[in-house]
């Protein structure tokens, strides 16, 4: 009950959340897609499994960071820099950071477990490296490389949450200001929200995911 | 693989730790919240209850329902009970452990719940998966060896099962220590406490004296399991 009251009374609030959520989540992602379709087609390259090793070892590490602790020790950073060490910057830095490696593990994986059966046939119709690269790794990793990217986003929805502590907005603040007031219908409403968001995020994503799979190898 | 590096790592983080205790130990005034070793580890130990109760429970729970799903009569409600599952892992952590305030009310208890409930799906997925991914024919040999249901399950099904099933319990147990820190929002303890602490007085130092630690015990327990699987695995399938 308390709930509904909570919601129908602040509807334009949680419309406002829910957009600076999104928008964290987004331009983060678009950068870190960016930034793990890069380093994975770079890594994935002849001769580099050495870099290729190291650097996914390294993204995983990344990992065992806890996200509460990346936020908490970007603020000090940025601030020596003499960026904003509060707001949005430390938010979308920590996100592209986590959000690059679901993207770049899977681009390394796809481009490698292309069958080498394929390239030697492109090789063979007189293709050049790059054109192998785009015609054929590429394209054929994108099933992989997108389901990276829907991970990515959901991890991400999740991890904007909790940038609620470092002042970036989003449905944390709800969750959060809950929490330190005691206040259950504010718990409930961020949680229910920021649930919901990266569900539909999720099934909008699948979609995404099924359209881009190149014709030729749908199943 | 990579033995080198994560001792490295260790070594790194660890000095790091040692280099914060020292600053903050030797200027009080400045950084009003000193952290000592004694407080860190305790912190640490507590940070390991939580984490271990849940993920015992969510082993104890996850692998015995992943397997009961694929047994024959009860297998038409794995795709459902999959969906489920894979909708349960993409819940923010943070609207996960938040929830648990309104259930169960602030506390160690409902830290772990929550706990609980986030490391359950990656054991009981994989169990799920492991057991579906065999190769059909090598049960239909056994069956032709004349092996009951439950020798085919115990010999043949768990042992193949066995390095997704523990592929799973190792994803679960980092993910549940990053989880854990956020623990302390609603009454549970841990290292959460003093990275809150620090991301709340803006002192970097008190944050990786917390974030340390636990990226420590990730990475310590995750090569723990690593061992565990290589020692669990039968000669016969060893490479």
């Amino acid at each position: 009950m308390e709930v509904w009251q909570y919601i129908n009374s602040h509807w334009p609030l949680i419309g406002h959340w829910t957009v600076q959520h999104l928008w964290l989540v987004l331009v983060s992602n678009v950068m870190a897609g960016g930034l793990g379709l890069g380093i994975g087609i770079f890594i994935s390259g002849e001769g580099r499994d050495e870099v290729a090793d190291t650097t996914l070892y390294l993204a995983e590490m990344l990992m065992t960071v806890p996200s509460l602790a990346l936020f908490g020790l970007l603020m000090p950073l940025l601030y020596a820099i003499g960026l904003p060490s509060i707001g949005a910057l430390p938010a979308v830095i920590a996100l592209v950071l986590y959000g690059q490696l679901p993207v770049l593990r899977n681009t390394y994986i796809a481009i490698k477990g292309v069958e080498p059966a394929m390239i030697e046939a492109a090789r063979g119709m007189g293709m050049s490296k790059r054109q192998i690269l785009r015609t054929v790794k590429l394209p054929l990793a994108v099933p992989v490389i997108m389901a990276g990217l829907r991970q990515a986003v959901v991890m991400n929805i999740g991890v904007a949450a909790i940038a609620v502590f470092i002042g970036a907005g989003g449905l944390g603040v709800p969750i959060f200001r809950g929490l330190r007031n005691s206040r259950m219908d504010m718990i409930i409403t961020g949680a229910v929200f920021v649930s919901l968001l990266a569900l539909i995020v999720d099934g909008l994503l699948a979609i995404m995911e099924k359209l881009m799979t190149p014709r030729g190898i749908r199943r | 693989m990579g033995r080198k590096r994560i001792i490295l790592l260790i070594g790194l983080l660890s000095v790091l730790i040692a280099v914060t205790v020292w600053i903050t130990e030797k200027d009080k005034l400045r950084y009003m919240t000193p952290k000592s070793y004694s407080e860190i580890a305790s912190q640490t130990w507590n940070h390991l209850k939580m984490v271990g109760l849940a993920e015992l429970l969510a082993i104890g729970l996850g692998v015995p329902l992943g397997i009961l799903i694929t047994r024959p009569g009860i297998e038409r409600f794995s795709g459902p009970i999959a969906g489920a599952v894979n909708i349960g892992q993409s819940l923010p952590s943070l609207a996960v452990v938040a929830i648990m305030a309104p259930l169960f009310g602030y506390g160690v208890k409902s830290a772990v719940i929550a706990l609980f409930i986030y490391a359950l799906l990656p054991v009981f997925r994989n169990s799920y998966a492991g057991i579906r991914d065999i190769n059909p024919s090598i049960i239909e040999a056994g069956r032709g060896m004349g092996m009951s249901r439950g020798q085919i399950a115990w010999k043949i099904e768990l042992p193949l099962a066995r390095p997704v099933i523990i592929a799973g319990i190792r994803t679960s147990t980092v993910v549940c220590v990053g989880t854990a820190t956020l623990a302390v929002l609603i009454g549970g303890d841990g290292l959460g406490a003093i990275i809150l602490a620090g991301v709340f007085t803006n002192i970097p130092l008190l944050t990786l004296q917390g974030a340390a630690p636990a990226a420590i015990l990730a990475i310590v327990l995750d090569v723990m399991l690593e061992r565990c699987e290589n020692w669990m695995t039968p000669r016969g399938l060893k490479v």
